[in-house]
C-alpha cells in the first residue's frame, strides 16, 4: 500500500476510535437517564433524583470528550480525504450539516439546561430537558449513521459525467434501508455500553459497601435494560444488519466469516485463524449448516466464498475484519449470558448479596467498548478496498496533495493531545465515581 | 443557486463570527479581567451554558460549505491542511480547559487551565483571522486545481505565498483585537463591580487598536485583492457592508462611553458581521481566488456542488435553520441577566 494512503487511512481509524469512546456513553446513557428521570418523577424518591444528578455528571465529562474529538471528524473529510469530499461532498455534507442543524442545535441548548437548569426548570422541565437531549443524540447518531450507511450502500445519487455524485432523493438517502438497520444495530450496541456501565459501577459500589442505596438502583436499571438490549443487538438488530452485508457486500460476509469457498450448506466458524496465503481457515471450530441458514434461512441454501469475487474486490485486510467480526459477536453472546443471569438473579431479589455475579459486572466493564469498537472496524474494513462500496476506491480517495510526511506528524499531535485527554478523562470519572451520589450523604 | 448558498455560507460563518467570536474573545480578556481565581470561575460561567451551542454555529457552516461547495471544501481544508490541524487542537484544548476547571478546586489545577483557556483563544482568534486572510489574498493553486501551503515562505504575499505573510499577520492580529473587544464587551454585560470596569477599559483601549488595524487591512485588502475594487465599482450597493461595519464601529463607542453593555455588544456583533460580508462581497465570485494565475481560482460557480443537490439542500435547510435560531433565542433567554458566584452547577 501507498505510504500516504495507509497513514491517512490509520489518521482517521485513529481519532475516529477514540472520537467513539465517547457518544457510545452519551447516546446510550441518554436513554437510561430518562429511564431514571421517569422513576423519579413517578414516585418522587429523592434517591432517584439524585443518582440521576450523579450520571447526568458523567455525561458531561464524557460528552465534552465527544464534543472536542468529534470536530476534527468532519474537518478530516477536508483535510485528509480531500479528493473524496470533492467527489462525494454534495452527498454525505448533506448529512453531515443535518446533523449539525437539527441534532446539535437541539443537543447543546437542551445540555445547559440539563446541567444548570435544575432549580430554575422544574422536575417536570428538567425531565424534558433530558429527554430533548436524548433525543438530539440519537438524532445526531442517526444522521453519522446515514453518512456511513451511504459510503456502505449508497443510493439516492446519481453520478455526472465530470465524476462528481450529486443528491438527486432526499428520501433515498435518509431512508436508506442499510441506515435503518445500521442506526437500531448501534444504537442499541452503545444502550448496552451504558447499561454495562451503569451496572459496573452499582456493583462497585454494593461490593465496597459504599453509596449501597444508590448502587442497587444503578444495578436494577442496568440489569434491567440490559437485559433487552443484549438480546435485542442479535436478534433483530444483528441479525438485520448482517443480511445487509450478505446482500449488499457479499464478498465482505465471505471475508468475515473466514469462507473462502463456496459451498452448500455453509458451516459457521466459532473460532479460527483465516490464512490468505493458503486460502484456508487453519484450526477451526465449526457449526455445520449454521451460515447458510443464518444468511438465507435454509439449511442447504449456497453461500459464496472469497474465490467467486476477484482478488481486487476482497477487502485489503482480511484477518483483522475477521477477528473484529468475531470479537463482536463473540462478547455479544456472552453480553447475553451475564445479563440473563443477572436479572434473574436481580428478579429473585438475590442480585445484590450475590458478590460472584457483582464482581462480573464491575469487571465487565470495558467488554463493550471493546466490542462496539470491533463493530465498527468490521464495518470500515468490511467496506475496503472502496471508500464509497463500488463507486470510488479508498486509494483515490484521500488528500493527494498532503504529504505522508505531513499526515504523520498530524497524526504523531493527535495521539499525544488524545493520551492527555485519556489521562485526564479517567482521572476525572475515578473521582466522581468515588465521590458518588448524594454528596449530603457521602 | 450557487450565489444564494454563497449568501448563505457567508451568513453561517458571520453567525460563528458573532457568537463564538464573543467567548473566545472572553478568553482573549480573561486573564486581564478577572484577577482572583472566584473572578475567573464567574468569567466562565458567564460562557459555560453557552459555549458549546455557539461552536455548532462552526460544524453547521462547515456542513453546509461542505454539501453547496464540495470542491471548495475539499481544495481548502487539505491545502490549509497544517494551521488547520492545529486549529483543532487550539479547540480541543479550549473546549476541556472551560469544562474541566470548575471540576476541582485548587492551586495548581483552576490556574492551569485559565492559562490554557486564554492562551488557546488567543491563538484561535489570530489563525482565524490569518485564515480569512488567505482567503483575501489567494492562494498558490496549481494547474490541477490543488495546493498545500507551507505555514510560511518569505513573509510576502506573492506567488509563493505561505499561510502567514506580513498581510495575513495583519489580519490575524485585527481579528485578535476586533474578538477581545467583542469578548469584553460580553465580560461587562454579564458581570459587575471590579470585573465590570476591567472589562470595560479593557474593551476601550482595544477599540482604538481595532480602528487603526480595521483602517490598515482595509487599505492593504484593497491593494493586495483587486477584485474588492472591482465588485465595488460595479455594484455600489455593496457600499452597505462596510458602512455597516462602520456603524458597528461607532456605536460600539458610543453605547460603551454611555455605559449601556448591552447595545455596545449589539454594536460590536455588527462590526465584525459588517467586516466579514464586505469580505465576502468583495471576494465575489471568487471563494478561493489563486495568486499564481487567476484562472484556476476557485468560484461560485466551478466549485459549488450540481443544481439538483442545491435544491433539495435549500428545503430542509431553510426548515433546520429556523428550529436552530428558536434553539438560540431560547439558550440565551434562559440564561440572560448577570452571572453571580455560586449560582447552580453541576
Amino acid at each position: 500500500m501507498d505510504v500516504a494512503l495507509a497513514v491517512h487511512r490509520l489518521h482517521f481509524a485513529f481519532t475516529v476510535t477514540f472520537h467513539y469512546l465517547f457518544p457510545q456513553l452519551t447516546m446510550g446513557l441518554a436513554l437510561l437517564l430518562v429511564i431514571v428521570k421517569t422513576v423519579a418523577l413517578r414516585t418522587g424518591d429523592e434517591h432517584w433524583a439524585e443518582a440521576s444528578r450523579f450520571w447526568i455528571r458523567i455525561f458531561a465529562i464524557n460528552f465534552v470528550m465527544g464534543v472536542v474529538t468529534g470536530i476534527p471528524m468532519e474537518f478530516q473529510f477536508g483535510t485528509n480525504w480531500s479528493e473524496f469530499s470533492k467527489a462525494a461532498g454534495n452527498v454525505i455534507g448533506q448529512t453531515l450539516a443535518m446533523e449539525g442543524v437539527f441534532a446539535f442545535f437541539l443537543e447543546s441548548t437542551f445540555l445547559g439546561l440539563l446541567l444548570f437548569g435544575e432549580r430554575r426548570l422544574g422536575p417536570r422541565g428538567h425531565w424534558l430537558a433530558a429527554f430533548l437531549v436524548f433525543l438530539g443524540a440519537w438524532i445526531s447518531g442517526y444522521f453519522i449513521i446515514a453518512t456511513d450507511a451511504w459510503m456502505q450502500h449508497p443510493v439516492g445519487h446519481a453520478v455526472g459525467a465530470d465524476g462528481r455524485i450529486e443528491l438527486v432523493s432526499f428520501w433515498g438517502l435518509v431512508g436508506n434501508p442499510w441506515a435503518l438497520w445500521q442506526f437500531a444495530h448501534n444504537m442499541i450496541g452503545a444502550t448496552i455500553t451504558a447499561c454495562f456501565v451503569m451496572a459496573g459501577v452499582g456493583a462497585f459500589y454494593l461490593l465496597t459497601g459504599s453509596h449501597v442505596r444508590y448502587g442497587e438502583i444503578f444495578l436494577r436499571v442496568g440489569v434491567l435494560a440490559g437485559v433487552v438490549a443484549t438480546i435485542v443487538q442479535l436478534y433483530p438488530t444483528g441479525d438485520g444488519h448482517g443480511r445487509m452485508v450478505a446482500e449488499h457486500q457479499p464478498a465482505t460476509l465471505a471475508a468475515m466469516e473466514g469462507l473462502f469457498k463456496t459451498e452448500r450448506g455453509a458451516p459457521i466458524a466459532l473460532v479460527g485463524q483465516p490464512d490468505v496465503e493458503k486460502q484456508r481457515l487453519d484450526n477451526p471450530i465449526f457449526v455445520p449448516r449454521m451460515l447458510s441458514f443464518l444468511t438465507y434461512r435454509r439449511w442447504l441454501s449456497e453461500v459464496s466464498g472469497l474465490e467467486a469475487f476477484p482478488r481486487e474486490n476482497w477487502p485489503d485486510n482480511i484477518p483483522l475484519l475477521y477477528y473484529s467480526y468475531h470479537i463482536m459477536v463473540g462478547l455479544g453472546t456472552m453480553f447475553i449470558a451475564v445479563m440473563l443471569v443477572a436479572s434473574w438473579l436481580l428478579l429473585r431479589g438475590a442480585l445484590f448479596r450475590t458478590r460472584w455475579m457483582l464482581w462480573i459486572l464491575m469487571l465487565a466493564i470495558p467488554f463493550p467498548y471493546i466490542a462496539n469498537t470491533a463493530g465498527w472496524i468490521t464495518a470500515e474494513v468490511g467496506r475496503q478496498p472502496w471508500v464509497i462500496y463500488g463507486l470510488m476506491r479508498t486509494s483515490s480517495g484521500y488528500s493527494h496533495n498532503v504529504s505522508a510526511g505531513n499526515a504523520l506528524f498530524t497524526l504523531i499531535g493527535f495521539m499525544g493531545l488524545y493520551t492527555v485527554l485519556a489521562i485526564l478523562f479517567l482521572f476525572l470519572v475515578r473521582r466522581e465515581i468515588e465521590h458518588g451520589p448524594g454528596a449530603a450523604e457521602a | 443557486m450557487p450565489t444564494l448558498w454563497f449568501c448563505l455560507v457567508a451568513v453561517m460563518v458571520a453567525m460563528y463570527t458573532v457568537f463564538d467570536g464573543f467567548d473566545i474573545g472572553t478568553g482573549i480578556a480573561h486573564l486581564f479581567v478577572a484577577r482572583s481565581t472566584p473572578e475567573r470561575r464567574l468569567v466562565l460561567q458567564s460562557i459555560g451554558p453557552v459555549w458549546d451551542g455557539n461552536e455548532v454555529w462552526l460544524i453547521a457552516a462547515g456542513g453546509t460549505l461542505y454539501f453547496a461547495f464540495p470542491a471548495l471544501y475539499a481544495a481548502s481544508f487539505s491545502g490549509f491542511y497544517l494551521p488547520l490541524m492545529m486549529v483543532l487542537w487550539l479547540l480541543i484544548l479550549r473546549g476541556i480547559s472551560i469544562e474541566l476547571r470548575n471540576h476541582l478546586q485548587g492551586a495548581i489545577w483552576s490556574p492551569f487551565w485559565d492559562v490554557v483557556f486564554a492562551l488557546s483563544s488567543m491563538l484561535l482568534a489570530v489563525f482565524f483571522g490569518a485564515a480569512l486572510g488567505n482567503v483575501i489574498r489567494g492562494v498558490p493553486m496549481d494547474e490541477t486545481g490543488r495546493f498545500f501551503e507551507p505555514l510560511w515562505t518569505d513573509f510576502l504575499p506573492g506567488a509563493n505565498a505561505g499561510i502567514l505573510d506580513w498581510y495575513t499577520v495583519l489580519v490575524g492580529l485585527a481579528a485578535f483585537f476586533a474578538l477581545g473587544m467583542h469578548g469584553a464587551f460580553w465580560i461587562s454585560l454579564k458581570t459587575r463591580d471590579a470585573i465590570r470596569e476591567r472589562a470595560r477599559v479593557f474593551a476601550a483601549r482595544s477599540w482604538y487598536v481595532v480602528v487603526v488595524a480595521t483602517a490598515a487591512i482595509t487599505v492593504t485588502s484593497f491593494r493586495l485583492q483587486p477584485q474588492i475594487l472591482r465588485n465595488l465599482t460595479d455594484r455600489p450597493w455593496g457600499y452597505l457592508f462596510p458602512a455597516l461595519a462602520l456603524v458597528g464601529l461607532i456605536g460600539a463607542y458610543r453605547y460603551h462611553a454611555a455605559h449601556r453593555e448591552a447595545k455596545a455588544f449589539l454594536c460590536s456583533s455588527l462590526y465584525l458581521a459588517g467586516m466579514l460580508s464586505s469580505a465576502a462581497f468583495g471576494v465575489y465570485p471568487y471563494v478561493l481566488p489563486a495568486v499564481t494565475d487567476p484562472s484556476r481560482a476557485l468560484t461560485v460557480h466551478n466549485a459549488a456542488a450540481p443544481l439538483t443537490g442545491l435544491r433539495i439542500g435549500i428545503v430542509w435547510w431553510s426548515f433546520g435553520m429556523a428550529l436552530a435560531v428558536a434553539y438560540v433565542a431560547y439558550t440565551y433567554w434562559s440564561f440572560r441577566g448577570k452571572v453571580a458566584v455560586d449560582r447552580e452547577g453541576y
